[in-house]
């Protein structure tokens, strides 16, 4: 197991299998099947793989504790900066096919429209991350503070579940469905946490 | 592994269709059930019983009034909003094509009337079917333009003495809990309901429709007959109707009892008025563009019916009667 997860296979494999929706997704668009709306297609499908792997994430240290596995955590990085790559590709869907690079209609719906504030939100946090997401990073600004700063994905994950939630018409199961796997993963944090200050 | 499923989602241990089982129990149903007709129904969606509707004039005054052009077919066929088949655009598609609605198709019409009346749909289709290309505008911002096939509701209407009090239309669809989603799973109330102001039920561009693109309408687009108010928002278009009923007062609507804030009685296409939580202004006409991306289009006042219709608002104000 130790084997499996120190391997450098392992970490390709883990790589390709985060880039394959995006492959999946150019795929659709070269036969052209992408629903009588492609446009709501990509941003839903670009929006969802955003919160998937926010979760799947923020599920490396529940199985690093649950499995006793510290190894599973050299999968993080990448997992988070798959998280933020689907952010970007999800924004980009919004800033060029949806609104045209048109500024101040974006203005006025990042402003106007609660969803689309929550949403930006939710890829404001990433950013810091995403750029502080290498070893300098962790040297420069000292573990604990790189530690404190990296929970800011706990608040883009949240972000992003209410985004979805606000923007739906009537249907909330599915983002209720993200939202009470993101709590569960929270609470097994918590969990830990107080365990540790008990100690 | 990824693997492909109908909903044109993907698995990855953990699927939303998970927590939305009927859709699936319904298309598993359609498998083991029906057999090999069904599997037809599910390979060409809602083209299984679709029957070319013969006796129907084309050249109307009210034919192609703002001289449109339809949508593809397959884009109206397989984008639908018709939550009691599934709450996604390609659920109904999928799930709908396997019901049978009942060939008689009885439909009610009671209430401050003389005397209540049931129209079967094929007295209804002889009182006079008619073409017209119309625009439809979803309040999600997306339209087609389609061409139906339908009789005008006026002339319907006509067919009972309606009494002093009869100032609102109701309409009701047809609802089966057996064969559809719950209220909670759909996110409605559910059966669907509907109503319109007298005025506006009367009015000519008012059209109940029994089919599209010269057939019957396939089941995800509202069969055996529909609600077709081209200068309002999609969803006032009622699907299936099985009860018309006129009333005294202003009649409660779904989308209305979901959230009155967002969804208002009247509805009209109105660019001036936004939804409270997106603007408008723009729409997305599905089907055009390089490569059928939809190309976005500013949104006309009435969905560009004003000279038939701005008259019934007159002294009205559209952002409070929204």
């Amino acid at each position: 197991m130790n084997k499996l997860l120190s391997s450098k296979w392992t970490k390709a494999v883990l790589f390709l299998l985060g880039l394959s929706p995006l492959l999946v997704l150019l795929w659709f668009v070269y036969q052209l099947d992408l629903t009588a709306n492609p446009l709501e297609y990509i941003t839903h499908y670009t929006g969802d793989w955003t919160l998937r792997f926010f979760i799947i994430t923020l599920a490396v240290t529940p199985l690093r504790v649950m499995l006793n596995r510290p190894a599973v955590t050299r999968f993080r990085r990448m997992l988070g900066l798959y998280t933020f790559f689907y952010g970007c590709l999800h924004l980009l869907t919004w800033v060029w096919f949806d609104r045209q690079f048109e500024i101040s209609g974006m203005w006025e719906d990042i402003v106007k429209r609660l969803y689309i504030t929550v949403g930006m939100a939710s890829f404001a946090t990433m950013v810091p991350l995403a750029i502080t997401s290498n070893a300098r990073a962790i040297r420069t600004l000292g573990f604990k503070r790189w530690q404190q700063l990296h929970r800011l994905i706990y608040v883009g994950a949240a972000a992003g579940v209410v985004h979805y939630l606000w923007l739906v018409k009537s249907d909330i199961r599915k983002p209720l469905m993200y939202g009470a796997i993101l709590l569960a993963l929270l609470l097994f944090r918590a969990v830990l946490w107080i365990q540790k200050k008990k100690r | 592994m990824i693997i492909r499923t109908s909903d044109k989602d993907f698995n990855f241990g953990l699927r939303y269709s998970d927590v939305t089982p009927k859709e699936l129990y319904l298309n598993r149903r359609k498998f083991l059930g029906a057999g090999a007709a069904a599997l037809g129904a599910l390979a060409l969606p809602g083209s299984a019983d679709a029957a070319v509707l013969n006796g129907v004039n084309k050249t109307g005054p009210m034919a192609n009034l703002l001289k449109d052009t339809a949508s593809p077919k397959k884009d109206v066929t397989t984008y639908n909003n018709y939550y009691e088949f599934g709450t996604g655009k390609q659920d109904p598609s999928q799930n709908a094509p396997a019901w049978k609605p009942n060939a008689v198709w009885p439909v009610k019409i009671e209430g401050e009337v003389k005397a209540p009346k049931t129209l079967n749909l094929a007295d209804i289709m002889k009182l006079g079917m008619e073409e017209r290309i119309y625009r439809m505008r979803c309040v999600e911002r997306w339209s087609v333009v389609v061409p139906w096939i339908g009789i005008p509701l006026a002339t319907v209407l006509k067919q009972v003495e309606l009494t002093g009090n009869a100032k609102y239309v109701a309409f009701e669809t047809y609802y089966n809990a057996k064969e559809m989603l719950s209220a909670r799973e759909a996110g409605i109330a559910l059966p669907y309901v509907e109503g319109l102001r007298i005025d506006e039920a009367m009015n000519p561009l008012a059209m109940l429709a029994v089919g599209m693109y010269g057939e019957s309408l396939p089941n995800q687009n509202g069969a055996p007959i529909r609600l077709v108010v081209p200068w309002k928002y999609g969803y006032k278009n009622i699907k299936s109707i099985v009860r018309i009923r006129l009333v005294e007062k202003e009649p409660p609507t779904t989308w209305g009892i979901y959230n009155p804030r967002e969804y208002g009685f009247y509805s009209n296409v109105n660019p001036e008025v936004d939804h409270p939580r997106w603007s408008q202004k723009q729409e997305q006409r599905l089907g055009t563009g390089f490569l059928g991306q939809g190309t976005r289009i500013d949104t006309v006042k009435f969905n560009g019916y004003g000279a038939q219709v701005a008259s019934l608002y007159t002294g009205m104000d559209l952002a409070k009667n929204h």
